[in-house]
Formats: structure tokens, sequence, C-alpha cells
């Protein structure tokens, strides 16, 4: 079948770098070490799977587990209508991934949007800084361990 | 505070800051210029200024609590994004919708796509001087909130997707109501095609401003009409059908250069796509299995008879419940005991519908996905709107994230009117549609 | 100062004139935006309670109308905005989130806009429904009515 060769495929250009492939509900998923994301991306890019669209990249924080933070990138191609999602796993004590600005233009704002509420940093991002918290804040709200309420006011709150 | 632009701009350019709070009804998005005369040479758009921790707060909510911030998310289609929501947990749980119940879901998206699109470019026509477009189509898209919320209960947020089917069945008077909204949008929108698809102002101020190339749009993410305004006629209805789209015909419309004119265009035709869409559903929709829902005993003589003999099943709910009587729900709910609630004549007579009901809501209990993570996606009234669940098996999601169609389209911004005059920035950001609930969340 | 017949007369008069004639500002967020939207449009007409005119400059106006989410982030601004209006000026929270915070109770949302400035009246719901925010303007309506004025030429002590 169509969806199962890109993943046969993979494994056998790559070998000893897809550590996991699997459809769970029907959405193929591999799990790569941080290393190796730009060259199998670059080869997923090209002809006969043109996955040429970043759809999303978003983070997950698996507090109590190390390695603690999850990255995931899901991509798109247009031509085979066929989606797929990269997983990566970051450690807590090396939070710097490669950054794909230079392949995919919404990359340089789902970065930071990553970096704000995780706190991962992405190497040869240009610009990285908070997407949606203001300068000042303290801390990544999306971790586990940032309390929910803890708010912090940019100007003194009456009452 | 210091921005990028402060510190890269030329000594003698002036600084503009198309604040957080600007007349262009958009919501709050800062765009920092820094102009030479009218002439832009460099831009920078801040965003965050509606970031309402959706993320965050939708992992402290169980699965059927946190439907009401999917509302909240794009507040001018809400039903699409609850839509969204609600068929990526029954991915997970694997339910089987009811067919009555998945053509009501695609009325009612389409009719929220129609109010998204007409609220959109009633906005882009107004910034531009058009305010007769604005308050025409402010009307047409009263006649649907009407059919909404007569429905539904809400004109806007109406939380009415639930997960297995819909809350409700449709009123007994539907057909009218939506015939009207259908009759009022099409005379709103020849109206509307008349005052401004030749419009030599309108024309000067969105054709070849704004324009994307096919390849940048894909390297920039883009989908929905901003994409299909370029020419590439990706929607998800036909790439990835879901729900009944597969047996319904409409067209894809695009565009050809994907400047501000084709996204309005593309928009236009989109909505006529849309009012066929939902001409067909109202033809195919499978017949309601209840005969009649009238007539029936009071609940308090319900519960008076229960106490000592079995209770009769047509009792009358009261008016808020209507359209949820246990006679019809089969038809708009999934039959799985642990997803969906029970009818509300069990919960209220025997002990069984009782514990059910109650253990639905307590928690711990209720929808409880298995371990796993899943994405779906739906096409909003911007583009792809995808969820991305992580759930450990609790009744509470580990992970929620939202794709949102409109980040990529805002990122691209600052490409789009460098080098072009102030004044193109205002055509160009209305026709992108830029939804803050859904960009920031 | 003496509260005789003519000065209350004047106040009257002069309560009268303004509550028939706000200028307002739109301070539009969230989803509250849409149905403010529908209230200014034809089918519920803010322009029949003398409030139609919408001024996009703080200055120039004296109803400020917050609808919708207001976030941490959007606090130094809309308390600068509420600076920049000049005497006398009126603040309607719309919405359940203008209010109290409405459903998002997070490190992200201002839990009710009385913590950044002071509010005239509270228009609750999710969004509320233009007969809502109509009614609400009503009632400040009333309140501008009976409110004291200050027209002297000096200054009160504030």
């Amino acid at each position: 079948m169509e969806e199962k060769k890109i993943l046969d495929d993979l494994k056998k250009k790559f070998p000893e770098k897809i550590l996991e492939s699997s459809a769970p509900f029907g959405d193929l998923t591999i799990v790569i070490p941080k290393a190796a994301l730009l060259e199998i991306v670059d080869f997923l890019r090209k002809t006969p799977y043109e996955f040429k669209m970043l759809l999303d990249l978003t983070c997950v924080d698996h507090a109590g587990r190390t390695p603690r933070f999850e990255m995931v990138y899901h991509l798109l191609a247009l031509t085979d209508r066929q989606r797929l999602r990269i997983k990566l796993s970051v450690a807590e004590d090396d939070l710097r991934v490669e950054s794909l600005t230079p392949i995919w233009k919404n990359a340089n704002w789902l970065e930071r949007e990553v970096y704000d509420m995780f706190g991962i940093r992405f190497q040869g991002h240009p610009d990285l800084r908070r997407l949606f918290m203001y300068d000042g804040f303290e801390g990544h709200p999306l971790r586990k361990d940032y309390p929910l309420r803890k708010r912090q006011p940019m100007i003194p709150l009456r009452k | 505070m210091s921005t990028r632009i402060q510190k890269d701009a030329r000594p003698d350019s002036l600084l503009l800051n198309m604040g957080p709070s600007h007349p262009a009804m958009h919501g709050a998005v800062r765009i920092m210029l820094e102009l030479d005369g009218e002439r832009i040479l460099n831009s920078e758009v801040e965003v965050g200024y509606l970031h309402r921790g959706f993320e965050k707060q939708c992992e402290n909510r169980t699965f059927f609590n946190l439907l009401i911030y999917t509302d909240r998310l794009n507040y001018v289609s809400p039903l699409i994004n609850n839509v969204g929501y609600v068929m990526t947990i029954e991915k997970m749980l694997g339910l089987d919708v009811p067919e009555r119940a998945q053509y009501i879901r695609v009325l009612m998206s389409e009719l929220s796509r129609i109010s998204d699109h007409l609220t959109c470019l009633a906005a882009m026509a107004m910034e531009c001087g058009a305010f007769t477009v604005f308050l025409y189509k402010m009307k047409a898209r009263e006649f649907i909130w009407d059919v909404i919320e007569a429905t539904t209960g809400a004109r806007m947020t109406t939380s009415y997707i639930r997960i297995g089917g819909v809350r409700a069945d449709l009123q007994s008077d539907y057909q009218a109501s939506v015939q009207k909204a259908i009759l009022e949008t099409r005379k709103v929108l020849k109206d509307v095609h008349g005052l401004l698809d030749k419009n030599k102002i309108f024309l000067n101020r969105t054709r070849d401003i704004g324009s994307m190339t096919r390849d940048d749009a894909i390297a920039w993410g883009w989908t929905g009409p901003a994409l299909r305004s370029t020419g590439i006629a990706y929607d998800i209805r036909k790439a990835f059908p879901y729900l009944v789209y597969d047996r319904l015909e409409f067209d894809i419309p695009t565009g050809e250069r994907g400047d501000n004119y084709d996204r309005y265009m593309v928009r236009m035709k989109e909505m006529d796509q849309s009012l066929r869409i939902v001409e067909q559903c109202l033809a195919h929709l499978p017949k309601s299995s209840a005969a009649l829902r009238a007539g029936g005993i009071e609940p308090a003589d319900a519960i008076k008879i229960s106490r000592t003999k079995k209770t009769r099943t047509d009792i009358r709910l009261s008016p808020n419940l209507e359209g949820a009587e246990k006679a019809v729900y089969k038809d708009i709910l999934a039959d799985d005991d642990r997803s969906v609630l029970p009818a509300k004549e069990d919960a209220y007579t025997t002990i069984e519908g009782l514990i059910s009901h109650f253990q639905y809501f307590m928690k711990g209990h209720g929808i409880r996905p298995p371990k796993g993570e899943t994405y779906f996606s739906v096409e909003g009234g911007n583009g792809e709107v995808g969820y991305y669940i992580v759930s450990k098996g609790s009744d509470k999601p580990y992970r929620l994230h939202l794709r949102a169609p409109c980040l990529p389209l805002l990122a691209a911004l600052e490409e789009l009117i460098k080098g072009r005059y102030v004044a193109d920035v205002i055509p160009t950001f209305g026709s992108m549609n830029i939804i803050l609930g859904e960009l920031d969340r | 100062m003496d509260a005789g017949f003519l000065t209350t007369k004047f106040n009257d008069m002069l309560g009268w004139a303004r509550k028939f004639s706000l200028f307002h500002y739109p301070y539009v967020t969230a989803c509250c935006g849409m149905e403010y939207m529908s209230t200014a449009c034809a089918h519920f007409d803010i322009d029949r309670f003398g409030a139609g005119w919408t001024r996009f400059s703080p200055r120039q106006s004296d109803l400020l109308l917050v609808v919708g989410t207001i976030s941490q982030k959007q606090a130094p601004v809309l308390k600068t905005v509420y600076d920049q209006m000049t005497e006398p000026k009126w603040v309607l929270a719309i919405g359940a989130c203008a209010v109290s915070g409405g459903i998002y109770d997070n490190y992200a949302v201002v839990q009710g806009i009385d913590q950044i400035i002071p509010v005239d009246v509270y228009i609750p719901g999710c969004p509320p429904r233009p007969e809502t925010i109509l009614d609400g303007l009503l009632k400040l309506q009333e309140k501008i009515q009976k409110q004291e004025h200050d027209w002297r030429w000096k200054k009160r002590k504030s």
C-alpha cells in the first residue's frame, strides 16, 4: 500500500536512524534521533515523496520521563495527499534542536512559539524571541511545572 | 519594549505603530512599520495580545468540558472548530456517527463557513471604504445566525457538536428558515458582486497587491482560500474527505495571481459553493426516525408514575431540551454508552440512566480515549484546522495542540507588504482573515 | 457649590445631552467583537440610541467599550487608551472575559478589567446578545442622567 511504502523506504534508506515507525489510528509516524532531522527531511522533500509543506511543529512535555521533551513535526505531501509525523526526543539538559527555517519559512514563527512555551532553543534560527508572551515574562508556560494560574502582571493591578 | 525593528531602523526613517487597538476590526495585532514617506521599508508584526492560554487550560479540563474552549478559537465559524475537535476524539475512540448527524454537521459547518467569509470580506471592504458592503453582509449573516440559533440555542459560541454526534436534532421548521437564509445570502452576494467586482477603486486597491507565488505559498505553509487563490486546488474536503463530503457535489474555486483580489474572489465563489452544499444537504438529509415529537406527558407526571410502575417513554421534555428526545437519539448520537450522554428520559426515570449520566461527568470517569496520539484536520474558513491530541488514558488530554491556519498567513505579511504603501497594508491584512482567537490560542 | 433649582436643571440638561450623544471607542479584541458588529449594524441598530458614531481615537470619544478578553500583554495598552481619553468618560465592560476573566482563569488573562480601569456598567454574557448590550447601554444612559456633571470652569479637586 502507498502509505506503508514510505515507511519501508525510509527504513531501507536509513536503517539505524529510524528508531520506530508505526501508524497509530492511521497516522504515519516515525521516531528519529535529534541529529538526523535535517537529513531525513531533505530526503522526504525530494521526489517521489514530495513532502513539500510543513503543516505544524510542536512539542510535548513528558514530565517525569527522560528525555523530557518531544518535538513533533507534521509534514504534508500535496500531490500524493499524504501526511507524516516525525517525532524526536529532546533531553532536558540539552535543549537544542536544528532549526528548519532554511527549508520552510513558516518554521520561523512556529519555532518561536515552541521556544516561548517550552524553552527549546533552535540552532540557526535567525531571530529567536518570544512570540506570544511579553518581555519580562519569566518561565515557559506550557511546561508541566509551570502552575496554571501564576500570573505575572505587566502593570500594577488595582484591588 | 524594545523590538527588532527599533534596533534595525535607519536613523532618518519614520517608525509608525499600527497598534494593538486599531480600527481595522480584526482584534489585537501590532504592526510596526518603518516608513520613508508613505513607502514601507521594513515591518514587524507582533502577536500575542490575545493569548488566552487555551492549550494549557485544556490540559486541566475533561475532554467533554473543553468543548467550550474550542468554540472560541475561530470565533466567526465556531461550529467548524467544534467539528474538528470532536472528530479527533471520535477517531481515537473509533465511534460511528449516525448519518443524519453527519449531514447536520455538514450543514452547520457550511453555514459557519459562509458566515466566516461574509465577516471577513465585510471587514475588508469596510476598511477600503465600502461601508455599504459591510452592512449588507452583516444583514445576511443575521439570517444565517437565526438558523443556527433556532437549532443550537446560541448565535455564536454554540458547543453544539458533541462527541458521538450532535446535541439535538434540527428544529421542526428548519426548512423554511434555511431557505430564507439561502435566499437572502444569494441576494446579498449578487449585490456585492455588482458593487465591488469591477469597481475601479476596489481594483486599484486590491489587484496585484499582496501577491504570493505558488512555491512561496507552499513554503510558507498556507492552506485554505489563500492557497487556492495562488492556483493550487487543495481542499481537505476533497483531499481527505470526512463526514459526508464525498457524497456531495461542489467545486473548488481557485485564483491565479494570489493577490488580494483573487483572495476576495475565491471567498465569494466559495460562498456560492457552500450554498450549493447546504441545498444538497437539505435535499439528502435522512428522514428523522421520530414520527412526531409533540405530545407526551409532563415530566412531573412521569416521575410520579415511575415511582410505582414502569415509565412510559413519550415524556415531553422542557423546551430547551427539544430535539434531544429519546425517539430521535439514534439519529443524532452514536450508540456508545461511555462516550455519549444517556437520553434525558432515561436519566430522569431509570437508575441505570442516572448512574451513567453521573459517571459521564465525574472526575476520573467519562470519556477516556485510549493511550496514544492523533492528528485530525478539517477545512476551516481559513484553511486546515488541525487538532493534535496526546492522551495518556485519563479523562483529561495530556497535550492538545491546535494547528492554526492563520499563523502562516500572518507570518508572511512582513514579506508581502515590503516596498508597498501604508494604505496597501489594510486590504492585504483584511484579505487574509486573521482571527486572533485561533492564532494566539 | 449651592444646589439651587437652576443648577439642578442645568445638570439634568447636561445629562440629557451627554447620554444621547455618546461617541464610543470599540476596544475590540475577541469573540464579543462579532456581537458588537451585529449591534452596530442594521438589525440591532445602536445608532437609534444616539451612540452610533464610532470614533477611532480615544481623544474624541467618551465611551470606552471593552469588548473581549484582555490578556496580560494587552493590559498596559488598555490603560494607555483609557488615560488618553478626555473627561467625561465612561467604560462598559462587555462580555464575561472583560467582566471577570470569563472562562479563562490562567496565567495569561486579566481577571476582569476593573483590575486596570474603573468600570461603569458590566454586561455579562459569552457573548452577550445584542439586546443585552443595548440594555447595558440604556442602563449607562440612566446612570449618566442621574450623575452629577462637572461643568464648572475650575476643575474639581480629584
